[in-house]
């Protein structure tokens, strides 16, 4: 069984540790920022951005709340971006770890249905159509170590290793979160291996925090493509 | 800290009061997240809904500088419903103490208050003569055990905080009444036996011109709950960088010498003379009066700096050590009113940008441009550096010569530091010293040399520094473990002590080993324990707790005093000697001696078995002269019990509760005509409270973090925070850039409309306050847009440590 991410929210100070330690260990550029009227920066996860920690004021029951989200790729059991790209050139997951990997050869997929095929909103572009977001630091994965954003959480709010373990940790929280937050519920637990738990309302998280009912059946759209797959694959290896 | 970082997890509650922990101290979380596990409450008191608020299980808010009135508030609820641990303040603290006749408090001043000149800094002072106990006939203070004499400090304290009903309280702070309660609840039920509260703050309880008495008012609170000595209790100061602890422990501030000797003043004219002044003495065989070793903590401090030239026929050097004039300020804000005054010639500007940092900062920048030359020792230049060329600089017209000396970064260096939990770590180099910088430790050698060489030609007065001990290199290079040796202390000659012969030229084990006669030195008292024959105790590593598992790691790292975890810690058992707290004990009385951590003293507890006194006892609060905790504290500029003032810049007409005496009447206020303050008025051209603050992603003036461009990325501007009331009311948007303005100066901003600030209703009227970081200067991010929110803190202090006033302020905002 592979791995996968454990997030509790409820325990997330947004101190944006994991966001700094993901940019440090990939050697990604600083985006040139603008402050907006809020802390959350940069505005949104891009191709040298694979994670932001979402902030949102919002009042719950007449009590103001601050709601952190530390937004990454959830690593999709089934990950429709790799089921529309229908290439394992360029979208692939690491049977090993779990991770969903996108390689240079994302630049020969259509970046529209890549985006749209995901139900969180995640994958993004470089100007020459590469695409990229979180990999699960797939290389410290494979030499034991932690993911870098897990590595340097201060609160226990990340937390990554065998998928039954974190499950296991999941529940356990969940049950233990409920005596302060009724609502409290783990997001989507089956369809991915970034597994969030939160005291409210997904979406008062994040806009994308859930994925919609519909979004891990099989759309007309990828049916016909997967028809069409060995001509494509042909097709990008021509380039 | 009187406790330590992972003690927090072993607290029920959990304030966090005039702190931001959970953006300024992130690690902190980790044991606040893990007492929350644990079942613990954390309760955030805060002007502004902060990431700390929103962990938090409670959050109140209250106006900037109003925390005494808060508290005093909780110290009222304490008291009317009897919820403090009766035991330990009738056993361990100053309440039965019987106050002298001339104690009295009316109109908002204590009783000995005598106005100053009229343009002074400070209006007025205290003479503290009239807040003596009274003592008997062997001048031990008189007491009433039963804490009903109308005199005693229980019942003064009574009669004081009366006043501080919640209603009042509320109108001075803004807080609802409910909320006020709720809190009060909560934290006061740490006073049943076994419960723990802790107190976590920061900056937000120190920079104001009542500082030192808002962490007084929490000591009361925690002293009447029985929270002190505890494990999960205590008063822990979160510090503001990462070895902050250290620099104080080791004289960063002019008014103490290393290990809070005080420095001499003029008149203290010979070293008895200092000896006989500064060494307290008790006359109660049952007080330990630890400071009664200041002679052997002096003389072994002096013999540490001139070595074999110390010695008793020349007082041990003490002629040779600079003296401070009696009466008079060396603080910070005087330092740079001195300079703005073209008092000195020269600054050497060391691993700090005052440019940015200090309070008033318009006035620092205009005083550096009064000198001859300055020094800037940084890692990279800085606004202190470059003052010169700032905004509003003419270079042209400005004299001063600045020196850069690029120094290395810590990781580059090895050496120690001593954090917020009083833990001495050992870190060792990592990559080595990139192009010509050189560790602090290595400029201050070669420094001393070159001065040396000077006097040795032609100096006035060469003894003081030819005489100085200066071998603390090895092969030409600065050796941090000489240092710290040095610090620890050696023996000087053959020492006997109980029977046991201590080699001259060893390390001294611990500072009981210390004495008066020259025979030994060390350059800290407190940390005479830390470098021993055993080696390098801050370096050690060891992961095993102690046996009562408090997270005590007394073989991990090393902390002042002899590697206690938890100070006042005789104060955690009954006078039998159990602990209050059966669960998380941090020591136990066996029946003849102490397990767990280091107690407090040896002695055995204050009640045998039966009950009956044990004369071979000492008191637990051993730092205190008559051995009890201090709820009376006469020792302060400002009086002996903590009293709501208002800030000097406030928003309010008249201080409810003091109608007559608005602002603290001993704080300072600095008068050049840099010094522009609306004091004593609602000056309208200024309505809005302010207050300054940090963030998780920039660090001090943001030196090392604002060219750093993955934390620039997440926190790119200066930002000021508003409600969105108040941004209707002035018409701004979200994300624009507006201006903030007080009498002193002005800083673009860019506006943070948010639900996390609210209006405030004192007294009637809506009060808003907004926040500004004050992390941000001119020299980065490149384009220069950006400057310090201390351009606009104001020139005024605490009565007692002179730390300036940046937490409580008035100011305008306008759209650009």
């Amino acid at each position: 069984m592979s791995n996968s991410f454990f997030i509790d929210t409820t325990l997330c100070t947004a101190c944006r540790a994991c966001q700094v330690a993901c940019k440090q260990w990939h050697d990604l550029p600083a985006e040139i920022t603008q402050n907006r009227g809020t802390y959350e920066n940069p505005p949104d996860v891009s191709f040298n951005t694979y994670k932001v920690v979402r902030m949102r004021e919002n009042v719950i029951d007449g009590k103001l709340n601050w709601l952190f989200f530390p937004e990454q790729c959830r690593h999709c059991i089934e990950p429709p971006c790799q089921d529309i790209a229908g290439d394992e050139n360029a979208i692939y997951t690491d049977a090993k770890t779990g991770a969903v990997i996108y390689t240079a050869n994302t630049k020969y997929l259509n970046f529209e249905e890549i985006r749209e095929a995901c139900p969180y909103n995640i994958p993004r572009k470089s100007s020459d159509g590469t695409m990229a977001k979180c990999d699960m630091c797939n290389d410290r994965v494979h030499n034991g170590l932690l993911p870098a954003c897990v590595q340097t959480c201060p609160t226990g709010a990340m937390n990554f290793g065998k998928r039954e373990e974190m499950l296991d940790l999941a529940q356990k929280r969940l049950l233990e979160v409920k005596a302060k937050y009724p609502k409290a519920e783990l997001i989507d637990p089956n369809d991915v291996r970034v597994i969030y738990l939160v005291a409210y309302e997904p979406t008062l998280y994040h806009e994308f925090a859930i994925a919609s009912n519909a979004a891990f059946d099989m759309t007309r759209q990828v049916a016909l493509r997967k028809i069409f797959r060995p001509l494509k694959n042909i097709a990008s290896h021509l380039f | 800290m009187t406790n330590h970082w992972i003690d927090i997890r072993n607290s029920d509650c959990i304030l966090i009061m005039g702190s931001n922990a959970a953006s300024n101290h992130p690690i902190s979380f980790k044991y606040v997240t893990e007492a929350q596990k644990r079942g613990a409450k954390l309760i955030s008191v805060d002007p502004r809904f902060t990431q700390t608020s929103a962990k938090a299980d409670i959050y109140a808010p209250l106006r900037s500088g109003t925390d005494i009135a808060f508290l005093g508030g909780m110290i009222n609820y304490i008291l009317d419903k009897k919820l403090y641990n009766e035991e330990y303040v009738k056993n361990y603290t100053n309440a039965p103490f019987i106050v002298g006749k001339d104690y009295s408090f009316k109109n908002g001043l204590f009783s000995g208050y005598r106005k100053n000149p009229p343009a002074s800094v400070t209006a007025g002072g205290y003479d503290k003569s009239k807040w003596a106990f009274e003592l008997d006939n062997n001048g031990v203070p008189k007491m009433d055990r039963n804490l009903s004499n109308s005199r005693c400090v229980f019942q003064l304290l009574k009669k004081h905080y009366s006043r501080y009903n919640t209603k009042l309280v509320s109108k001075i702070t803004g807080t609802p009444e409910q909320d006020l309660l709720t809190v009060y609840k909560t934290y006061a039920a740490t006073g049943a036996k076994g419960k723990a509260g802790t107190s976590m703050y920061a900056m937000g309880w120190t920079q104001h011109t009542v500082g030192v008495q808002n962490i007084r008012t929490m000591a009361i609170i925690q002293l009447l709950l029985g929270n002190m000595g505890v494990a999960g209790g205590g008063i822990n100061a979160l510090r503001g960088e990462s070895n902050v602890q250290g620099s104080t422990d080791h004289c960063l501030l002019w008014h103490i010498w290393p290990g809070y000797l005080k420095t001499p003043r003029s008149s203290d004219d010979t070293l008895d003379a200092y000896l006989k002044r500064w060494t307290p003495a008790s006359k109660d065989p049952m007080s330990a009066n630890w400071w009664q070793n200041t002679p052997k903590y002096m003389v072994s401090l002096l013999k540490s700096y001139f070595g074999d030239k110390a010695t008793k026929e020349n007082e041990f050097g003490y002629q040779w050590m600079p003296k401070v004039d009696d009466g008079k300020d060396y603080s910070w804000l005087t330092l740079f009113d001195e300079m703005y005054k073209g008092t000195f010639k020269g600054f050497m500007a060391w691993g700090q940008n005052p440019a940015c940092s200090g309070s008033n900062a318009n006035k620092n920048r205009k005083a550096m441009a009064k000198l001859d030359w300055m020094v800037n020792v940084n890692i990279f230049d800085n606004e202190t550096g470059s003052f010169w060329r700032g905004p509003g600089m003419n270079p042209s017209t400005i004299k001063t010569e600045v020196f850069m000396l690029p120094c290395c970064v810590s990781v580059e260096k090895e050496g120690s530091i001593t954090n917020s939990g009083r833990w001495m770590q050992w870190r060792y180099q990592g990559p080595k010293p990139l192009g010509n910088s050189l560790s602090d430790g290595h400029i201050i050698m070669q420094l001393g040399h070159k001065i040396k060489e000077l006097y040795k030609k032609q100096g006035a007065l060469p003894e003081p520094i030819l005489n100085l001990k200066w071998d603390y290199e090895t092969h030409g290079h600065f050796d941090s473990h000489k240092v710290a040796k040095e610090i620890n202390g050696y023996f000087h000659e053959d020492v006997e002590i109980q029977g046991v012969l201590y080699k001259k030229g060893t390390l001294v084990p611990n500072f009981t080993k210390l004495q008066a006669d020259g025979s030994t030195s060390s350059a800290n008292w407190l940390y005479c324990n830390s470098y021993t024959e055993k080696g390098n105790m801050a370096a050690r590593k060891g992961l095993e707790d102690a046996p009562n598992k408090i997270g005590l790691y007394p073989d991990f790292a090393w902390c002042w005093p002899l590697n206690r975890r938890i100070i006042y810690n005789r104060a955690s058992v009954d006078p039998k000697g159990q602990p209050y707290d059966t669960q998380d004990w941090v020591i136990r009385w066996t029946g003849n001696k102490w397990i767990g951590d280091v107690p407090d003293g040896g002695w055995p507890p204050l009640q045998n078995l039966d009950g009956t006194l044990n004369p071979k006892s000492k008191y637990p609060f051993i730092m205190r002269k008559h051995g009890y905790g201090q709820i009376f504290g006469p020792g302060l500029t400002d009086g002996p019990f903590p009293e709501h003032y208002e800030p000097l810049e406030c928003p309010v007409e008249t201080n409810y509760m003091n109608p007559k005496q608005k602002i603290s009447p001993v704080a300072p206020v600095y008068l050049t005509e840099a010094d522009l303050t609306t004091e004593g008025t609602c000056d309208p051209r200024f309505p809005y409270v302010c207050s300054t603050y940090r963030v998780t992603e920039h660090w001090q003036t943001g030196l090392m973090t604002r060219p750093q461009p993955w934390l620039l990325e997440l926190q790119p501007q200066v930002f000021v925070e508003m409600s969105e009331e108040l941004s209707k009311l002035r018409g701004i948007k979200n994300g624009e850039r507006v201006m903030v303005s007080s009498a002193r100066g002005t800083l673009e901003c860019t506006a943070i409309v948010t639900q996390r600030f609210k209006p405030f209703k004192i007294g009637g009227t809506i009060v808003h306050e907004v926040g500004v970081p004050w992390h941000f200067g001119w020299r980065w991010p490149e384009k220069g847009t950006e400057d310090s929110i201390n351009l606009l803190t104001p020139p005024t202090g605490d009565p007692n440590t002179r730390i300036p006033e940046t937490k409580a302020f008035m100011v305008n905002i306008t759209k650009l």
